[in-house]
């Protein structure tokens, strides 16, 4: 409301500065004229004549010159005295009193947006814990600011990865998996999410330096799924379709027969044609899910969350289930839950000192801890 | 609140200048004082407008409000305060509020203070000027609006251009725009003198002080801009006779033309219909600019964005102006009387030929910059016209010009005499080929002809020094009588031998850099040397600091001259994290004219890096000149008194003193 108000002054105040004159009968006497300019020229050869900047012939020239012209602007001068149209007074002041509203009205109504406060830094930052500035980019930006000041927190770029490639900031999550592996070590798991974020950020294909990584992973741990799986990738990018099969069908032997990437494997040896054990995904399944709208690939995520939770409430044994959770729901902004499952996998644990102790550990890193 | 008053700020401006681009008009027609009136207030109000709105931006800037989209894109929190100020116009819709601001600053300012122009000159003045504001403004309102706003405001800003994050921002774009667009207040005398069929030496007389500002500014403006293209950039170059400085340096060009036809005008009545001109082509060469930068036509640290619909937009609004100008021009400017007469030989004549060189050369510079533009888009066929192409074109315009400078202010008005005239510049002749010797004499390799392009401008400079002391009669008359002279002399001839030297001093400046600038570029490691005209820089080592929106790699170099350690510079390498972007940040040293200037390349694996050291000699020349030149402008504005052209008669006896 106050926002209008604000218009209606300053609306006023522009027709106010047509009206002004308007209503004043004015006067032509503080004008300039061309006959007054000749005549200070006039003076001014006199006193450079009397300063002896000029000599008198020269100053005698000029003064017939400028006389002439000053008789020629003296005849010209408008002899009529100013009129007063009141017709077109009358026509500049509804211009004024109607026109002016009416235009900026009517050009401000589609370009602005008076419904939108100001949000300046400085009050969002007080109210943060609405639910605008509570937002996952938010986070991410608040998380990058301290990673700014604090390079070298190590954990902090190990949370920050997962969440930027699950935005699709696949260039963002290439750098923070280096600055994790920088800070935090080397392991097979971090070489390989670092391989996974170039793979992503090239649009899905295992680029050469993707590879590097995958490899250094596998030299680290020969049997990290998520390196396995890639290298396979990679033979089938490359078309050696047999090498990218018995890669896989090594994953899946040894593979624990919960583990959540086995449907995804086995698809994949289907695709290369390595001898379908069990085919989850049919290929038309695997099209339809590259081009899901964003909004079908969420529904596809939560979906897989889901079904991973209810497999833990059965079985809760696996640790390292327990944090895939946690952290599936932290990025997808749910916090609640993951307080949630973090609770629950606790409890599932309880009875094993060692495994608690890596729960514990792992939800620590996750920002959970204590 | 704030975005949006502003928003609505700038509405209201169109519509006050739809309003003053029509009443003043009918006023002037029924000569009716109250509707001409109209005009005046209007301009002040458009002012106060479109200023609120301009400060309103600079509001959301420093409050980093990123729910309006331009302080999004531009700002950023962790910016110092500074560059969250100059970040305002360091983006498209920001520089064009810059200019529509600085638009209504000059037509608020005739409003203010031109009392001593007839009321129907006025009204007509300032209803051009609403036309060309009213045009700008749509543009802004309809395809570059710095107030539009997001909904969901992101959390922080996608900063500003590094390379734009320096002082330099701040004072070179508000001088370059005050010059740009001060020359549409002559562009509007002209055309409001063309329409009311009033043009003779008054009307100069009124327009002078108005060209004059302009011109100040964008020489300031373009002198600014190559400096901090110097020392930012990392190259050490100043001039590169891109497309956006050619843009800038055409309207220097010709509205140097048009200060000295006017001059003409005003003392003489003379070269009225070519003064005229001048005023559309300069604005015109103005508007070209912001079409060319603006448009994306050219990409370059100038175009911020890119949108075909802007450039389109601009094209129009230039079609409209410039074709509607000349065709104006075209019919009226037969009517118009002829004024004064004058022989050849003459003050008359000298700034003829004075008018002549600065156009042609502009004419040089506006082909070289349109016609790659031309192939490009007619033929597909990319080629950039550069130094070459102007140093054998542009060079011998400016060469003939330098050398009629000194002669020009010391001929006589109507019919002048060379031989006088020659004889008395003989001790600047003198004093240039001395210098030509000297240099010879002095010079170590380089081109053959510096020596004598730096005779030519001691010979400059010595002509305008001359000037003075002829008019002051320094040597013929007593001490006294000679300082009595002096302070009695007008400024505005202080203010031409001023600028005249500075031409002189700035050609010097150009010559020794580009002669004798010598560059050494090496990979050094910590504790190397390098010897480079007799200075020994020595890298004393490579550390990290963290800035407010960067991290930078500074290295220490310890500079010595024959043992003696005289500095300590520090050149860095800025990266910004926001826009995954670094600058390079030079160091100078700077002794008397001359410049040491390190600038830093890629640092290798094993903690070397490459640098560029250049020594660069009487190379603050090049900016003092034009500097010099401004301080002129400043004189010749100060000097109150009106110009009076005593023409010579034709049997009068030859004196020695030039007639002012």
């Amino acid at each position: 409301m106050t926002l209008w108000f604000v218009f209606a002054l300053m609306t006023v105040a522009a027709i106010f500065a047509v009206l002004l004159p308007l209503g004043r009968n004015g006067h032509a006497q503080d004008q300039g004229s061309e006959v007054a300019v000749y005549k200070d020229q006039l003076a001014e050869i006199e006193r450079d004549l009397a300063a002896g900047l000029i000599p008198a012939p020269e100053a005698e020239a000029a003064r017939v010159e400028i006389s002439r012209r000053l008789l020629a602007a003296a005849a010209s001068e408008p002899a009529a005295a100013p009129t007063s149209s009141l017709t077109w007074r009358r026509v500049a002041a509804v211009l004024a009193l109607a026109g002016l509203p009416l235009v900026a009205i009517g050009v401000y109504i589609p370009l602005g947006s008076p419904r939108l406060q100001d949000f300046p830094l400085a009050e969002r930052e007080r109210g943060s814990g609405s639910g605008m500035a509570q937002s996952l980019e938010n986070l991410v930006a608040q998380v990058q600011d301290h990673l700014e000041k604090n390079p070298t927190d190590g954990r902090g770029w190990n949370v920050l990865a997962p969440v930027l490639e699950r935005l699709g900031r696949f260039d963002d999550a290439v750098r923070a998996y280096r600055n994790s592996l920088t800070y935090n070590g080397e392991n097979a798991e971090r070489r390989s999410d670092l391989g996974e974020a170039m793979a992503a950020a090239a649009g899905g294909v295992v680029t050469a330096e993707a590879k590097t990584e995958f490899e250094r992973a596998h030299a680290l741990n020969a049997d990290d799924p998520k390196a396995n799986y890639f290298l396979g990738l990679a033979a089938e990018q490359d078309g050696r379709k047999d090498d990218a099969a018995t890669i896989w069908r090594g994953l899946l032997a040894k593979a624990p027969a919960d583990a959540p990437w086995r449907v995804l494997v086995q698809s994949s040896l289907a695709r290369v044609g390595g001898g379908s054990t069990m085919p989850a995904l049919s290929d038309e399944t695997i099209a339809a899910s590259k081009e899901m709208a964003e909004g079908d690939r969420n529904a596809m995520v939560r979906g897989m969350v889901e079904r991973l939770a209810t497999r833990l409430k059965q079985n809760g044994d696996d640790v390292e289930s327990w944090l895939r959770l946690v952290r599936a729901y932290l990025v997808m902004g749910e916090r609640d839950k993951a307080v949630g499952a973090s609770a629950d996998a606790r409890q599932a644990v309880a009875s094993d000192a060692e495994r608690l102790r890596q729960l514990n550990e792992g939800l620590r890193t996750l920002g959970l801890g204590g | 609140m704030i975005a949006e008053s502003g928003h609505y700020a700038l509405v209201l401006a169109l519509g006050l200048a739809l309003i003053q681009s029509v009443i003043p008009l009918i006023g002037a027609r029924l000569r009716d004082v109250a509707l001409m009136n109209v005009a005046r207030s209007a301009a002040l109000a458009q002012l106060l407008f479109v200023g609120a709105s301009f400060v309103a931006l600079v509001m959301l800037h420093v409050n980093s409000d990123f729910s309006v989209a331009n302080v999004y894109e531009n700002s950023h929190s962790m910016k110092p305060l500074l560059y969250k100020i100059t970040g305002v116009w360091g983006n498209h819709e920001g520089s064009m509020l810059l200019w529509v601001s600085i638009l209504a600053l000059f037509g608020g300012l005739v409003a203010a203070f031109g009392n001593n122009l007839p009321l129907s000159l006025r009204a007509h003045v300032l209803a051009v000027q609403a036309w060309v504001a009213s045009a700008f403004y749509l543009f802004i309102l309809v395809t570059s609006n710095p107030f539009l706003r997001i909904a969901n405001p992101p959390i922080e800003g996608r900063d500003l251009n590094p390379v734009l994050q320096d002082i330099g921002l701040a004072v070179h774009p508000p001088m370059l725009y005050l010059g740009y667009v001060g020359f549409s207040i002559s562009f509007s005398f002209a055309i409001a003198a063309l329409m009311e069929g009033r043009i003779d030496a008054a009307w100069a007389r009124w327009v002078r002080p108005w060209t004059l500002v302009a011109w100040i500014f964008l020489t300031l403006g373009i002198a600014m801009g190559s400096y901090w293209a110097y020392y930012e950039l990392g190259w050490g170059g100043w001039w590169f006779w891109d497309p956006v400085e050619n843009a800038s340096l055409m309207p220097w060009l010709s509205g140097t033309a048009l200060l000295h036809s006017a001059v003409v005008m005003e003392k003489r009545n003379a070269l009225k219909v070519w003064t005229i001109l001048l005023s559309i082509l300069t604005f015109s060469l103005s508007l070209l600019g912001t079409f060319l930068v603006r448009s994306g036509v050219i990409t370059s640290v100038h175009a911020f964005a890119t949108d075909p619909t802007r450039g389109v937009f601009i094209l129009l609004i230039l079609c409209l102006f410039i074709g509607g100008s000349l065709a104006l021009f075209a019919g009226r400017a037969t009517s118009l009387k002829q004024g004064g007469l004058f022989a050849p030989i003459s003050r008359e004549g000298a700034l003829v030929l004075n008018n002549l060189l600065l156009t042609v050369g502009c004419a040089v510079v506006l082909f070289g910059t349109l016609y790659p533009l031309a192939m490009e888009m007619l033929a597909d066929f990319k080629m950039s016209v550069g130094a070459p192409f102007y140093n054998l074109t542009f060079a011998p315009l400016f060469t003939l010009l330098l050398l009629a400078v000194p002669f020009g202010p010391m001929l006589a008005w109507k019919r002048g005499d060379l031989l006088g005239v020659t004889q008395r510049l003989l001790a600047a002749g003198v004093a240039g080929l001395v210098a030509v010797a000297i240099a010879w004499g002095w010079a170590r390799g380089g081109s053959a002809l510096a020596p004598l392009a730096i005779g030519l401008g001691i010979f400059v400079i010595a002509g305008a020094v001359t000037d003075i002391v002829e008019r002051t009669g320094l040597v013929r008359l007593p001490f006294a009588t000679a300082l009595h002279r002096a302070r009695g002399l007008p400024r505005s001839a202080w203010g031409s031998a001023f600028a005249h030297a500075g031409l002189g001093i700035a050609l010097i400046g150009i010559v020794c850099e580009t002669t004798w600038n010598s560059e050494h570029i090496a990979t050094m490691k910590q504790s190397d040397v390098v010897h480079i005209a007799g200075f020994d820089v020595k890298l004393d080592g490579l550390f990290q600091r963290q800035g407010p929106n960067f991290r930078e790699m500074i290295a220490e170099f310890n500079v010595s001259h024959d043992g003696e350690t005289l500095s300590v510079m520090t050149p860095s390498k800025r990266s910004f994290t926001t826009r995954g972007s670094s600058t390079t940040e030079a160091a100078l040293l700077t002794s008397g004219a001359s410049q040491l200037y390190i600038s830093l390349g890629d640092a290798t694996a094993e903690g070397a890096i490459a640098v560029r050291i250049y020594h660069k000699p009487l190379v603050l020349l090049i900016w003092w000149g034009p500097v010099l030149m401004a301080l002129g402008g400043v004189l010749s504005l100060s000097d109150r008194r009106l110009r009076v052209g005593a023409p010579k008669p034709a049997r009068a006896k030859q004196r020695l003193q030039p007639a002012e």
